[in-house]
């Protein structure tokens, strides 16, 4: 039986696109949900639809910025690339969340020593 | 930061709707195109490819939906997606939209009214610099009237060398009538009304003129140049508003007087200093004029920054009767009362105003009671539209958020009209110069007004929409689909809140209605006051004449004056007097000569007038004992007085004090006379002491030529002027007054109050009885068929329209049990505005109950007669 795939928690999906394109540079949305669902080896149960609620919502902040272009294969696509302030912003949301993740992660860990009372 | 320019981004987003949509259509489009494109490269038919691209995509109508509301302002959407569909439904159901929103307007136009009234006289600054900051200052004599308020000059100048609590101190002469002058040489003479006042008067309230320039330190010496500032008003009415009159002489009393100003329109002296008055020019007080006059200052100061009244207070209780030592020939009752200038304006109206607010308030809940009745009839139609719309889906809160935007749209709507009816009001109050409430020329919907119009409306919209809302969305859906809504007596929960409804309006009309009737009663009782003369068919007009200042020749041209006059047919009888009753007055030393008294606790002044022969009569003033003065009285003869009861028991305590000689400003004068007391300065409080002195013997301030006619006055206005001009040419066209408007004058605040009030109560009877009759009338619309069926069963006419005006009177008889009990308590709480009424007053409770259930019993009937009506066989075929 597959792993059921992982519920997304509120916000973090806006993390995942600015890291995406601070990693990769200029990208479309579809690029972008395909680029997350890669890193993450599937594991991300991801409408990909819902990305575009999240797109919004970061241009609107002035983290990421817009614009019409033609891909490779010379289809019109809007591509969505971080601003400075986005970088700034991703810089901090990263370190607080490697901050809670390695918290969790101790807390965690500390059922196993104390399993034996 | 961020999230502020997101909500700019959102407001933007929610004006670009359509084009945003197209763009957002486009992408998702061309995302779609990528991922079947990839799915076709990994080998997917074509079918297959685009399915996959859809699965993964997750619903694009979701998608876009949410791209929406993270995008622009849901909330906005909805609301105004609610309100199309209200503004829909409403145009259907125009009947109910204008009833409900014309009731709406009524309950907030006076609201916003009293609003107003309230905020112009009690809430707003007086309308000069930190106004915080003034103070009145009364030398709170033992004694009534101006002269317990008011200062000598030099008590005025002593003040300000040593007091430490105020910046500085101003005084102007309360004496109004001394300051009055006829303007010539603009037309016909013209009466004019000024006051005077001190140099320091206008800078240290912080007046600027409009034009020209305040009174210099110079003119306010005796023997300089003479100046005047003129009243906005009167500088627009009388001098076509010229800015170049301005340095120009204009003649006052035949001397030509320098205008080296004119006031702001924004000044008005009267609606602060004297309610009811209008000035027209203010000239300096002359202090070396006034010094020897006695009390003729009334003082306001100006503290320093931080000072509090209470301080400045405690400073002056020291330094009074330092001053007092070191000023032996001072009046030695001297003391000062302190309060902030804008609780000496307005602090007696505090309670009536609050009784006035508490009324609308009272109003507006009626009438959101009564929407709430209609909308929860309305609601009851309707259940059914919203049974449906709950079974396709809509939410609770989403259904009372839609029943909540018709009560917002319904109170905005009300409220709207509302204003106009409060401008109209409003404007109406300001233009009513004669009621004696101070500031009220200045009376205005301003933004404070229209914030509380805001408020109301609001809280009115939350108040009568909210149950309705409850109560309609809180139904069992499967009940209200099943219901068919009519012709059963079922729903009785739903009519046990209407009536609940209804009850609680007949008791808020019923506290409304004891409370006007209480004022009502007090007002009556204040008409029917003894005011010791007879206002009815006397009437009264400045006059003037010249006696060059001496003693016998005033005797000589007051009795040509009254001899012309008394000749014009028509009139009974005339008389001259310096100040009338409720209009002016001072006071003078009076004593009995060899009693001692202990000025701890005793007074020795009294008001004064000084009179020709035959102005006790023709006032209609009640000669006790003695004799009135005659011509025989002159400046040689013996001084003579005449003194009302109450200084006659009071100075001459169990004696008679006819034919015994009493001190008058020291001098000995001889009792000739007792009269009845009379009201002179309030009609409500009792009369103070009093005495009159002949003119021959006495200078008087000014002259008020009394008449007494047969005729009524105003038909002999004309004659009489002409009389008066033909003897002195430069008669001023002063008015011509009748007694009654004296006391008018003096009740018109109350009789301000109790009209408002009235109107007040009758709105609440009427809005009650529309309560009572919406909820009968429905109830009988509602039982049609089980009518019908009990006629059909032998039920008589009668008894059926017994049947529906018993439940309407116990409806009301509940409400007007619960209203009389609110009423006792209330009806104590304004007791102090009560008049020679008790709070308990039975008919005042009688007749309000008598007039709801009479009102009720109207309201009730109508639709008892449209059920006792019903045709058994219409009624039951209509199912």
């Amino acid at each position: 039986m597959t792993e059921k795939k992982l519920d997304l928690l509120q916000g973090t999906l806006d993390l995942m696109v600015l890291q995406t394109l601070a990693a990769m540079g200029s990208l479309h949305g579809y690029g972008i949900a395909r680029r997350i669902e890669q890193a993450s080896g599937d594991a991300v149960l991801l409408n990909q639809g819902t990305i575009y609620a999240s797109l919004v919502r970061l241009q609107q902040r002035g983290w990421i910025s817009a614009a019409w272009g033609t891909s490779d294969n010379n289809r019109k696509a809007k591509f969505y690339s971080i601003t400075k302030r986005g970088r700034q912003q991703l810089a901090q949301d990263a370190a607080y969340w490697q901050r809670l993740s390695s918290m969790m992660g101790r807390v965690l860990a500390m059922q196993g020593e104390g399993g034996d009372r | 930061m961020d999230s502020l320019r997101q909500a700019l981004a959102r407001l933007r987003a929610f004006f670009r709707k359509a084009p945003l949509d197209r763009d957002l259509d486009a992408e998702m489009a061309s995302h779609l195109a990528f991922a079947i494109e990839e799915n076709l490269r990994r080998g997917l038919s074509p079918a297959e490819a685009s399915r996959q691209a859809l699965v993964r995509f997750g619903g694009v109508a979701q998608a876009a939906e949410q791209h929406r509301e993270t995008r622009g302002l849901p909330a906005l959407d909805v609301f105004l997606q609610d309100l199309r569909y209200t503004l829909r439904t409403l145009r259907r159901d125009r009947g109910f939209a204008s009833v409900a929103v014309l009731i709406l307007a009524l309950g907030i136009g006076v609201n916003i009214a009293v609003f107003s009234v309230v905020n112009t006289i009690l809430l707003r600054p007086l309308p000069f610099r930190d106004p915080q900051r003034l103070v009145w200052m009364a030398s709170d004599r033992g004694v009534g009237g101006l002269s317990a308020v008011t200062y000598t000059v030099d008590a005025y100048e002593e003040f300000q060398r040593h007091n430490r609590s105020f910046q500085d101190v101003t005084a102007y002469d309360p004496y109004f009538g001394d300051n009055d002058y006829k303007l010539t040489g603009h037309g016909e003479p013209q009466q004019v009304a000024g006051v005077a006042v001190a140099g320091s008067f206008f800078p240290l309230l912080g007046i600027q003129p409009a034009l020209g320039r305040p009174f210099t330190p110079e003119e306010c010496q005796k023997g300089a140049r003479p100046a005047v500032l003129l009243g906005h008003f009167f500088w627009q009415r009388q001098f076509a508003a010229d800015p170049a009159i301005v340095g120009k002489a204009i003649l006052l009393n035949d001397r030509p007087v320098t205008v080296v100003g004119v006031l702001p329109a924004s000044f008005d002296f009267g609606s602060v200093f004297a309610p009811g008055l209008k000035m027209d020019v203010y000239v300096p007080a002359i202090m070396d004029k006034l010094r020897n006059e006695g009390n003729t200052l009334a003082l306001v100061g100006r503290l320093k920054p931080a000072v509090t009244v209470a301080q400045a207070q405690a400073e002056v209780d020291v330094l009074m009767p330092q001053i007092r030592a070191a000023h032996k020939d001072w009046f030695d009752d001297y003391a000062t009362a302190m309060t902030a200038l804008k609780d000496h304006v307005s602090g007696k109206l505090r309670r009536s105003l609050v009784v006035l607010w508490c009324a609308v308030g009272l109003i507006l809940l009626i009438v959101c009671v009564n929407l709430s009745n209609l909308l929860l009839a309305r609601a009851a139609a309707r259940s059914k539209e919203f049974a449906l719309r709950s079974a396709l889906g809509a939410g609770r809160a989403r259904i009372v958020r839609q029943l909540l935007t018709e009560s917002l749209v319904l109170a905005g709507a009300g409220a709207l009209l509302g204003l106009g009816i409060a401008l109209g009001i409003t404007g109406y109050l300001a233009r009513q110069g004669s009621i004696a409430l101070p500031l009220l020329s200045t009376i205005r919907v301003d933004g404070a007004a229209l914030g509380w119009t805001l408020i109301v409306a609001l809280g009115a919209a939350i108040l009568f929409g909210l149950a309705p809302s409850l109560k309609v969305s809180g139904g069992n859906l499967q009940d209200a689909l099943k219901d068919a809504g009519h012709g059963m007596s079922a729903g009785r929960k739903h009519d046990r809140l209407r009536a609940m409804l209804v009850v609680s309006e007949v008791a808020l009309a019923c506290v409304l209605l004891v409370g006007a009737g209480l004022l009502l009663r007090s007002f009556l009782r204040v008409l029917d006051v003894d005011l010791g003369f007879q206002p009815s068919r006397a009437a009264a007009i400045k006059i003037d004449y010249n006696d060059g200042g001496k003693r016998e020749r005033r005797s000589v041209v007051l009795q040509e004056i009254l001899h012309r006059v008394s000749a014009i047919p028509g009139i009974q009888s005339a008389g001259v007097v310096d100040m009338l009753p409720l209009d002016r007055n001072r006071s003078w030393g009076l004593q009995a000569k060899g009693r001692t008294y202990h000025w701890d606790k005793e007074v020795g002044a009294a008001f004064v007038y000084i009179v020709t022969p035959g102005y006790l009569g023709s006032m209609g003033m009640q000669l006790r004992e003695g004799r009135d003065f005659n011509w025989q009285d002159t400046p040689t003869s013996q001084p003579v007085v005449i003194v009302n009861q109450a200084a006659a028991r009071y100075h001459w305590p169990g004696q008679d004090p006819l034919g015994r000689i009493a001190l008058v400003n020291g001098k000995d004068t001889r009792v000739i006379g007792i009269i009845s007391d009379v009201r002179e300065s309030s009609v409500e409080e009792g009369s103070g002491l009093e005495m009159y002195l002949p003119a021959t013997q006495a200078d008087p301030e000014g002259a008020e030529l009394v008449v007494r006619s047969q005729v009524p006055p105003d038909a002999l206005a004309s004659s009489l002027l002409r009389t008066l001009r033909a003897y002195n040419p430069e008669q001023p066209a002063a008015e011509f007054r009748p007694i009654q408007s004296l006391v008018d004058h003096a009740v018109s605040p109350r009789r301000f109050f109790v009209m408002l009030v009235a109107i007040f109560a009758g709105l609440g009877l009427l809005l009650a009885s529309l309560g009572i009759y919406g909820v009968i009338s429905y109830s009988v619309t509602r039982q049609t068929q089980e009518i019908g069926i009990r006629m059909a069963l032998g039920a008589t006419t009668k008894r059926v329209q017994l049947g529906v005006i018993a439940r309407t009177m116990r409806l009301v008889l509940a409400g007007v049990a619960l209203g009389a009990v609110t009423s006792a308590v209330a009806a104590r709480w304004i007791a102090a505005l009560l008049f020679k009424t008790e709070p308990t007053d039975p008919a005042a409770f009688a007749c309000t109950v008598l007039l709801l259930s009479a009102v009720a019993l109207i309201a009730g009937y109508i639709p008892a007669r449209r059920a006792s009506r019903i045709d058994p066989m219409i009624a039951l075929r209509a199912n």
